[in-house]
C-alpha cells in the first residue's frame, strides 16, 4: 500500500497509558497500579511529548490514533479530547481518522464521554463468555457484564472490536465452537482471537514453573486455532492477520499501519515508534517506568530512551516479521523500497524454496505471502527465513 | 638416608568406602605429620572430585615418623591407593613400591569384590599383608564372621588380624606397631649404581615435572646426572624431597626410601611410569621389571555443546592427559556433533571423571556419545581391524567376523540377593564360571561382555542387589559374536553419533527403543520428520514425528516489533547449538538426551 507520491506520507499515533486497576495474571505489558495519577501533569506531558515528535514529522497525514494500555478508559475524558486535539493540529488530520481506545466491560460508564470526547473505535477486552474462565483469568467482570458492555457498545461507537483468550488449559473444542458461535453473532465488523501465551515474569509463568498451570502445547492450540479460521471465515470476518478477523474492508486501520511497516509515533511510557526521517528509519522506545517517563518528558520534553537507527537488514526484517503476520502479504516493492534491496538479499532463498514446497508460503512476480498454513506455525517460517 | 632396617614401604588396599583414606588419616595425625590446625579429612585426596565422592583416583604417598615401642623412629612411606577397578593399574603400580600391604576389611560390610581383587594384586606382588578390621565401633560389626571370609574367601590366615576404628581412633596404636613389627624392612645397597622406581609422574604448577620414585639400589642427589634406562635420555637432577606430607626438600634418597625428585624434564611424557632411572656416570646393568601398561578399553567421543569450544577442548584434554598416561584421545568429526574427540578410559568411572573434570576444572560444556568397546573385525581379505568407533564399521560385505571383548567378572553378594543378580548376568549374556558360598555370602564368577558391562551394569548391579553387591573384573580376551552395526536415520541421513553394534538378536528391540525415544525427543519442525533404524541396507523400525501444528505469537503489541526481533537473534544464536539433518534441525541437546542409556 505505497501511497501515491502526491499524497503527503502517513503517520499513526499511539498512545500508552500504564495504569491499571489490578494486574491481570496473563498480562506482561508495561503495566502499573497506582494509587492516584496527576491527570493534569500526564496531560501535560502527553502533550509535549507528542510536540517532540509532531517536530520531527512534519505535514503528515494522521490516519489513527490509538489508546492503548493499560486500561487508557482511566484516562481523563479530558486528556484524550486534548491528546485527539494536539495531534489533529500538528498533524494534517485525515477527515475518516480511525481514533480507538481499549477498554474493560467494567468501563460501561465512561463508554458515552469517551465518545464525545473523540473515540470513534472501541476494542471491549471481553476475553471470554464463561465466567470460570474469567475467574481463572483473573478478570473483574463476569460473562453477562460483557454481554452488556458489548450492547452498550455498539450503542455509542461507529467501530466495536472485542478480545477474546483461547487455549486455556483443558479448553475442549466443543466450548470453543460454542463460544465463537456466541461471539460471532455479537460481532459486527472486527473480533480479535488471541491464544493464552504464558509471558516470562507473570502470574501464570509462576504458576507454570510451579506446574500448577500446564498451557496448551502447539497440539491441543493448533485445532483451536484452525476451528476459528473456519468460523470466523464462514461468518464472513475472515482472519486478515493472525489474531484478527474483520468484515473484509472493515480491518482496523490502526493495526494495519504497524503490519505494513508504515510510520507510527508512541508517546507515554515504554511506547514504541517507528519513524521515516528521509532515508533514516528510527526506532523509538519510551522510558518504561511512569515516574521516570514524566520527570524526564517534563525536563526534556520527551521521555525517549531508546532511538535506533534501524539498517537495510534489520529493516527488512521487521518488514517481515510484520507483514507476513497479514493474509496479504507483502508487497515486494515495499521490500525494494524500504531496504533498497532484492528478496533474495534480505532472505535465504533455499528457505523460500523449501517453505513453497511444503506449502507454508506463496510467492509472485508481486508479493510473497505466507499461506494460512504458514500464518499458523509463522514463528518457525520466520526462523527459517531470517534466522 | 636412612638405614634401611628402620624403613617401612606398606600400602593400604581396600574395597571403596571400607575407610582407607580415613585410616591414612588417622595415621598421618597420630604421627604428628600434621598439626591440627593444617589437618583436613581426607589429606590425601587432593582433587576436588576425590574429596567430593569419596574416592581416591590418583595414588598419593607420605612419609611417617614413627617411634615405636622399641625405642627407635622408624620411616614408615605409605602408599595410598585407589581403590576402583577402574584403577587396578594404579594399584599394582604402587605395590611394587612396597614391602607390605595393610588389608582393610570393613568389619560390618565383611569381604567385598575389590577387597578381593585388590588382595591378589597384593600377594601377587609378593607383600607381607596385614588384615585390618575397621569400624569396629558399628553395632553391626561382627569380626568374627569377617576374619572366617578373609580365610574362605581370600585364603589368608586372619587369626592376627587388628581390629581398629578408624573414626574413634582405636587400635590405631596396634596398626603403627604391627607395621614395624610385621612388615620386613626394604632391601637394598647403597654401594651398588643407582636403580630407582619410576612409580609416578605429574605435573605441577610450581614444581614442573615431578616424578615419585622408589629407590632400590644406590643413591639418588641433587646436581646427579640421571639416564631413563628406557629411553636413554639424560638429565640433571634438581631436587629431591619426600612427601611429609607436605613436599618437603632432602639431601638425597637411599635405598628402600620413597620420595620425588625434579629434574630438568620438560614433559610428562619424558617420565615413563615404570622405567628405572639409573646413574649416567655409573649405569646399573639391567633395569628394574617394569609395569603392564594400562590400555583404554572403554571409548567415547567427546563433543563441545558449543562448536567454538573445540580449541579448548584440546587444550584441556592435553593438560588432563599430562597427568594421566592412561588416557587417550584422537580427533573426531561427527555429522551429529561436530568436531570433537574420541577418547579412551580405562573404564566408566574413568571416563566420568575426565568428563567431569573437563566441566569443572575448564568451564566445558560436552556431549558425549554411547561408550564402546574395541572391536576386531576380520576382514574377508584376512586383514585385522580394531573398531574404535561404531559409526566406522566397515562395510559388511567385506567383514568375516567380528571379535568383542570379554571380561571376567568376580560378585559378592549376600544369598538372599543372588537371584537377581544371576538373573542380571544371564539379561547381559553372561556364562556362569563359578559359584560358591561362605556363610550367607556368594560368590558368582561370570564371563561377559565387556559391552554389556560398559553402560549401566554397575547401577543396575547396585539396584538388583539393593546395594549389597560388590563388582570387580578383568579382562578375559576376544570371542566371535553374532554382532551387528544398528544405524539411526533421521530425515533419511544416517547420525553417526547414534551408531551402536549389538547382538544381532538384542537389534530390533534397542533400535525399536531409539527411535521411540528419539521421537519423543526430537522437537517438532515444520516438516514430518521420519526416525529409522538399519542394520545395512534393512530397515528394521520406524517413528515419524508429525510436523508441528500451531507456532506463532499472538500478539505484537502496541508496535513492539523489536522485541520479536530480539527472538529471532537469540534463536539465531541457538542455531549454533543445532545440527543440520537435510532440511532439519535437531538440536544437540536431543542427541544427548538420546545418548542417555537406559533399559526401559
Ligand atoms: N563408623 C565408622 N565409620 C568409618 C570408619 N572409618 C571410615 N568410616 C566412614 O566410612 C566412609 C568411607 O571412608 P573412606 O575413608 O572415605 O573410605 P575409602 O573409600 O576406603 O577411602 C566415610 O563416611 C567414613 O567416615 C570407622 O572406623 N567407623
Ligand atoms: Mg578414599
Amino acid at each position: 500500500m505505497s501511497a501515491a507520491l502526491t499524497d503527503p506520507p502517513e503517520i499513526a499515533l499511539y498512545v500508552h497509558w500504564p495504569f491499571c486497576r489490578a494486574r491481570c495474571p496473563y498480562c506482561d505489558f508495561n503495566v502499573h497500579v497506582r494509587r492516584t495519577v496527576d491527570h493534569d501533569a500526564w496531560r501535560r506531558a502527553l502533550l509535549a511529548e507528542l510536540d517532540h515528535f509532531a517536530a520531527r514529522t512534519p505535514g503528515r497525514r494522521l490516519t489513527s490514533i490509538f489508546f492503548g494500555g493499560g486500561t487508557p478508559s482511566l484516562m481523563a475524558p479530558a486528556t484524550i479530547a486534548a491528546v485527539i486535539e494536539r495531534a489533529s493540529t500538528r498533524w494534517q488530520g485525515a477527515p475518516d481518522i480511525e481514533i480507538g481506545l481499549e477498554a474493560n466491560p467494567n468501563d460501561r460508564a465512561a463508554f458515552r464521554p469517551l465518545a464525545e470526547a473523540g473515540i470513534n473505535r472501541l476494542s471491549l477486552g471481553v476475553q471470554s463468555f464463561d465466567d470460570r474462565v474469567l475467574r481463572f483469568l483473573g478478570r473483574d467482570h463476569d460473562a453477562n457484564e460483557a454481554r452488556e458492555a458489548l450492547d452498550q457498545a455498539f450503542a455509542v461507537f461507529s467501530t466495536v472490536s472485542f478480545d477474546l483468550i483461547y487455549a486455556w488449559p483443558e479448553q475442549s473444542e466443543e466450548s470453543w465452537r460454542a463460544e465463537l458461535a456466541e461471539a460471532l453473532t455479537r460481532a459486527r465488523d472486527q473480533l480479535s482471537l488471541y491464544q493464552l501465551t504464558i509471558e516470562p515474569g507473570t502470574v501464570f509463568d509462576a504458576l507454570r514453573r510451579r506446574g500448577a498451570l500446564r498451557p496448551a502445547s502447539g497440539d491441543a492450540a493448533g485445532p483451536l486455532y484452525e476451528i476459528a479460521q473456519d468460523m470466523t471465515a464462514a461468518s464472513g470476518l475472515p482472519g486478515y492477520e493472525i489474531s484478527n478477523h474483520a468484515r473484509p474492508g472493515r480491518e482496523c486501520r490502526h493495526n494495519l499501519v504497524y503490519w505494513r511497516y508504515g510510520d507510527y509515533a508512541g508517546i507515554g511510557p515504554g511506547a514504541h515508534g517507528r519513524l521515516t526521517e528521509g532515508e533514516i528509519k528510527r526506532a523509538t522506545r519510551q522510558l518504561r517506568s511512569p515516574e521516570r517517563w514524566l520527570a524526564a518528558t517534563q525536563a526534556e520534553g520527551h521521555g525517549t530512551a531508546e532511538s535506533e537507527n534501524l539498517g537495510a537488514a534489520a529493516r527488512a526484517q521487521e518488514m517481515l516479521i510484520m507483514g507476513l503476520r497479514l493474509a496479504e502479504g507483502i508487497a515486494r516493492a515495499d521490500i525494494r523500497r524500504e531496504t533498497k534491496s532484492e528478496l533474495g538479499e534480505v532472505v535465504n532463498m533455499d528457505a523460500v524454496a523449501e517453505l513453497i514446497e511444503a506449502g507454508l508460503l506463496a510467492l509472485d512476480a508481486e508479493r510473497i505471502g505466507a499461506t494460512a498454513a504458514g500464518r499458523q506455525r509463522l514463528d518457525a517460517v520466520l526462523e527459517r527465513l531470517l534466522a | 638416608m636412612t638405614d634401611l632396617a628402620h624403613i617401612r614401604n606398606f600400602s593400604i588396599v581396600a574395597h571403596i568406602d571400607h575407610g582407607k583414606s580415613t585410616l591414612a588419616d588417622r595415621l598421618i595425625q597420630s604421627t604428628g605429620g600434621v598439626t591440627a590446625r593444617e589437618f583436613r579429612d581426607q589429606m590425601l585426596d587432593s582433587m576436588d572430585i576425590e574429596r567430593e565422592r569419596g574416592i581416591t583416583i590418583k595414588a598419593q604417598t607420605v612419609r611417617l615418623h614413627y617411634t615405636a615401642r622399641d625405642g627407635k623412629t622408624y620411616i614408615l612411606n605409605l602408599m595410598d591407593t585407589p581403590g576402583h577397578v577402574d584403577f587396578s593399574y594404579e594399584v599394582s603400580r604402587s605395590l611394587s613400591a612396597c614391602e607390605g600391604a595393610i588389608l582393610l576389611v570393613d568389619a560390618s560390610q565383611g569381604v567385598e569384590a575389590q577387597t578381593l581383587a585388590n588382595a591378589y594384586l597384593a600377594i601377587d606382588a609378593g607383600l607381607e599383608i596385614v588384615p585390618v578390621l575397621n569400624k569396629i565401633d558399628l553395632p553391626s560389626a561382627d569380626p568374627d564372621r569377617v576374619k572366617r571370609e578373609i580365610e574362605e574367601v581370600i585364603g589368608l590366615d586372619a587369626a592376627n588380624s587388628i581390629l581398629v576404628s578408624a573414626k574413634t581412633g582405636e587400635g590405631i596404636a596396634d596398626v603403627l606397631e604391627a607395621l614395624v613389627t610385621r612388615l620386613p624392612p626394604p632391601a637394598g645397597d647403597a654401594t651398588l649404581p643407582l636403580k630407582a622406581l619410576l612409580v609416578d609422574s605429574w605435573y605441577d604448577a610450581y614444581l614442573g615435572v615431578v616424578a615419585l620414585v622408589r629407590v632400590k639400589d644406590g643413591v639418588l642427589k641433587r646436581g646427579m646426572r640421571v639416564r631413563m634406562m628406557s629411553t636413554g635420555a639424560v638429565h640433571e637432577i634438581e631436587s629431591t624431597g619426600v612427601f611429609a606430607p607436605k613436599p618437603t626438600n632432602v639431601d638425597e634418597l637411599g635405598p628402600g626410601e620413597i620420595g620425588f625428585v625434579t629434574a630438568s624434564i620438560k614433559k610428562v611424557a619424558d617420565c615413563k611410569v615404570g622405567d628405572t632411572i639409573t646413574e649416567d656416570r655409573r649405569p646399573a646393568a639391567e633395569a628394574l621389571p617394569g609395569f603392564r601398561p594400562s590400555l583404554p578399553v572403554v571409548f567415547c567421543g567427546l563433543f563441545p555443546m558449543d562448536a567454538a569450544d573445540y580449541g579448548r577442548l584440546r587444550e584441556s584434554l592435553e593438560k588432563l592427559s599430562l597427568n594421566d598416561a592412561s588416557f587417550a584421545f584422537e580427533a573426531e568429526t561427527s555429522a551429529a556433533l561436530g568436531f570433537g574427540y574420541r577418547c579412551g578410559f580405562l573404564g566408566l568411572l574413568h571416563l566420568e571423571i575426565i568428563q567431569e573434570r573437563l566441566r569443572r576444572e575448564f568451564n566445558l560444556d560436552l556431549i558425549t556419545t554411547a561408550p564402546s568397546v574395541i572391536y576386531r573385525i576380520q576382514m574377508t581379505d584376512g586383514a585385522l581391524e580394531e573398531l574404535h568407533n561404531p559409526a566406522d564399521m566397515p562395510d559388511p560385505a567385506r567383514i568375516a567376523a567380528i571379535e568383542e571383548p570379554w571380561i571376567k567378572a568376580t560378585i559378592l553378594v549376600p544369598a538372599a540377593h543372588l537371584g537377581g543378580v544371576l538373573g542380571l548376568c544371564t539379561d547381559r549374556r553372561g556364562e556362569q564360571v563359578e559359584l560358591t558360598f561362605s556363610g550367607d555370602r556368594a560368590m558368582a564368577i561370570y564371563r561377559l561382555p565387556l559391552n554389556e558391562v560398559v553402560y549401566d551394569f554397575h547401577d543396575r548391579l547396585k539396584s538388583v542387589s539393593r546395594g549389597y553387591a560388590s563388582f570387580d573384573y578383568q579382562m578375559d580376551g576376544y570371542r566371535a559374536g553374532k554382532l551387528v552395526k544398528l544405524q539411526i536415520m533421521v530425515n533419511a541421513e544416517p547420525v553417526d553419533a547414534l551408531a551402536t553394534i549389538v547382538p544381532e538378536e538384542r537389534a530390533y528391540q534397542r533400535g525399536r527403543q531409539m527411535c521411540g525415544r528419539l521421537k519423543d525427543l526430537i522437537p517438532r519442525q515444520l516438516f514430518m520428520i521420519p526416525i529409522q533404524a538399519a542394520i545395512g541396507g534393512r530397515i528394521i523400525a520406524r517413528e515419524s514425528i508429525s510436523a508441528m501444528r500451531k507456532d506463532v505469537t499472538a500478539k505484537c503489541y502496541g508496535g513492539d516489533i523489536s522485541r520479536k526481533r530480539k527472538l529471532l537473534d537469540r534463536q539465531k544464536e541457538g542455531k549454533k547449538k543445532m545440527r543440520q539433518f537435510g532440511k532439519v534441525e535437531i538440536p544437540q541437546t536431543a542427541f544427548l538426551e538420546a545418548l542417555k542409556f537406559d533399559e526401559d
